[in-house]
């Protein structure tokens, strides 16, 4: 077992780590900005180091500054929670290099998910279904462009290698601007993402995003943890998550369950991953993995009773899965609503004081925040401020107690989205369950 | 950074009731704080020193009136600009880089920053008196934590 993890985040997340680090009886590092001195996880941690200055290239994603503080408080292991240096490759072989615990898959691994043509290729050899597309990257030659567009069938769409979440992407409706919208994504790629390297697949109408989430020791031994719908999404942020996904077929769930399972085995991965696919039609196509434990992971410890973290925490240690798949019950259905500091109807980013805060509470409410009456959110970061996860033997229950949970709460001095989660989970289509990717945007008029 | 730049901005700096300017231009930056006393804050570590000191700048009449800093500091403060662990000295067992009442000129080396198997020689950005050492030997310093003052 770890003897004392660094936790190389901040906000909800990092009170998530610290909680589970504390249930292992693991010590605890809080590293931070030095506006996040009074994040409440740093309130709570056995030590505190302030790594840097506010912006995070000087602070959370500087690396040499990490390690420094892993080596002054004899941290032996790091969580890099999501986001940040989470699916940073080189973040984690350093630290390995270091002769520290990446609480995470190994490097490699990372690198290979992390370039989105490696991942697909590497998938496809492991028997996961994947968007038919040109297997590869694109090459220059625009008559064989124009050939395997033709096969795949328009509409397409063309994605950058070293992208992902949304980014580097266009849609190609017809023929005639197929050459123009790949050159052009090419040129986005390598500004964005120093890599021009693209490639084709089919573009879904009308897709669900339903994923799976598994738990891996590196030592052979591979579990699914059942999977998500995470299809309320706006400019490709998630923004209320569900588990299970429903209205899916048993038998492609199972069949798609058990290609992930294969995925791990074969690529060895070790730790907590998330399979990301599309869904239409009774179909799944694969997308991307995600080598970190996801913010919403929460609603898969629900429905299952398994920590995600402890279990990141204790593979790291070492230890093979203390669980089998026989193990894994699937019990209700959890929803998870991300409240945001930000305004609910321009999404305009609301940093400030909040000056009054209160949790709801009550059976089958969890909320995973670290806000308090008094903080104040920094305007340097992501607006996430608070979780509200809510469960219930049906989908129905869990939603009625979402909607009760919602109405409880309160975060007053600043705006947040908890206007438009109230809207949401009164929404006819999404009580019906199964709305695609395109609802949440549909709806709002973007 | 030119010296009627400088020049300038200590006139600025002595006409305003500001105590400390720090501006970054490309690659050049220059900090220019003012010394003498300060509010009658106790500062628990600090050893005892007269505050008459050859200062850059003069005593401000407004220091009475100042509200105290988060951090009750006599003098220009040198941080840490990263997190490390704390050398007072070149070597195990050899003298100190410097001592409490040395006349340092901006630019000396002050201490040693260990960080991931590398020696990092923090230097005084300030010419003055040491005031006070504020780190001990083998400390584990984190981030814009204060190590020496400069009078």
């Amino acid at each position: 077992m770890l003897e004392k993890v660094l936790i190389a985040n901040r906000g909800e997340i990092a009170l998530r780590i610290l909680r589970a680090c504390k249930e292992l009886g693991i010590k605890t590092v809080a590293v931070h900005s030095k506006i996040d001195g009074d994040l409440k996880h740093v309130k709570l941690a056995d030590e505190a180091v302030c790594i840097g200055p506010n912006p995070s290239p000087q602070s959370y994603l500087n690396v040499p500054s990490i390690i420094s503080a892993m080596e002054i408080t004899g941290a032996d292991g790091v969580h890099p929670g999501y986001g940040f240096l989470a699916e940073n490759a080189d973040f984690a072989e350093q630290v390995e290099n270091s002769g520290f615990v990446f609480i995470g898959p190994k490097a490699d691994t990372i690198r290979i998910m992390g370039d989105k043509v490696a991942a697909i290729k590497a998938m496809k050899a492991a028997g996961v279904p994947t968007v038919p597309g040109s297997d590869g990257p694109l090459s220059n030659n625009e008559a064989k462009l124009r050939e395997t567009a033709n096969q795949i069938g328009y509409p397409v769409i063309i994605k950058a290698a070293a992208g992902g979440g949304g980014r580097g992407m266009r849609v190609v409706e017809n023929e005639q601007s197929l050459i123009n919208a790949i050159n052009i994504t090419k040129t986005e790629a390598a500004a964005a993402f120093g890599d021009s390297t693209v490639y084709m697949e089919k573009f879904l109408q009308n897709p669900r995003h339903v994923e799976v989430q598994v738990l891996a020791d590196g030592q052979g031994c591979a579990i699914h943890l059942g999977d998500r719908d995470c299809s309320l999404q706006r400019r490709h942020q998630k923004v209320l998550e569900e588990a299970p996904a429903p209205g899916i077929p048993e038998e492609a769930r199972q069949a798609v369950f058990t290609s992930c399972v294969n995925a791990c085995i074969q690529i060895n991965y070790r730790g907590a991953g998330t399979f990301e696919f599309l869904y239409e039609d009774g179909n799944f196509y694969f997308i991307e993995m995600n080598t970190r434990v996801q913010v919403e992971h929460p609603v898969s410890e629900m429905i299952t009773g398994v920590d995600i973290v402890k279990e990141q925490l204790m593979i790291a240690g070492g230890h093979p899965l203390s669980l089998t798949q026989e193990d894994i019950v699937f019990r209700g259905h959890s929803f998870e609503c991300r409240i945001n500091a930000e305004d609910p109807v321009n999404f305009m980013p609301q940093p400030g004081m909040i000056e009054s805060y209160h949790a709801p509470g009550g059976n089958g409410v969890r909320v995973d925040s670290h806000i308090y009456s008094g903080y104040r959110v920094p305007p340097n970061y992501d607006s996430l401020i608070a979780k509200v996860i809510t469960y219930g033997i049906d989908r129905d229950v869990a939603l009625s107690r979402m909607r009760i949970a919602l109405d409880e709460m309160v975060i007053e001095g600043i705006k947040t989205n908890i206007p438009l989660h109230d809207d949401l989970v009164r929404d006819e289509a999404f009580k019906k369950g199964g709305v695609n990717i395109h609802y949440l945007e549909k709806k709002l008029g973007l | 950074m030119d010296i009627r730049k400088v020049k300038k901005l200590i006139e600025l700096l002595e006409e305003s009731n500001i105590n400390e300017l720090e501006i970054t231009e490309g690659e050049d930056s220059v900090r220019i704080s003012r010394g003498g006393s300060a509010p009658a804050a106790v500062y628990a570590a600090q050893p005892t020193f007269t505050p008459t000191a050859p200062t850059a700048a003069p005593v401000s009449s407004e220091s009475a009136s100042e509200k105290p800093l988060d951090q009750p500091v006599k003098g220009h403060q040198v941080s840490s600009p990263m997190v490390g662990t704390f050398y007072a000295s070149p070597a195990p067992g050899s003298p100190a880089f410097v001592s409490v009442g040395q006349s340092v000129t901006a630019g000396d080396v002050l201490c040693i920053i260990e960080a991931m198997k590398m020696m990092n020689q923090i230097e005084a950005d300030k010419s003055g008196v040491i005031g006070a050492v504020l780190a001990e030997d083998g400390d584990p310093v984190e981030f814009d934590q204060p190590l020496f003052t400069i009078v």
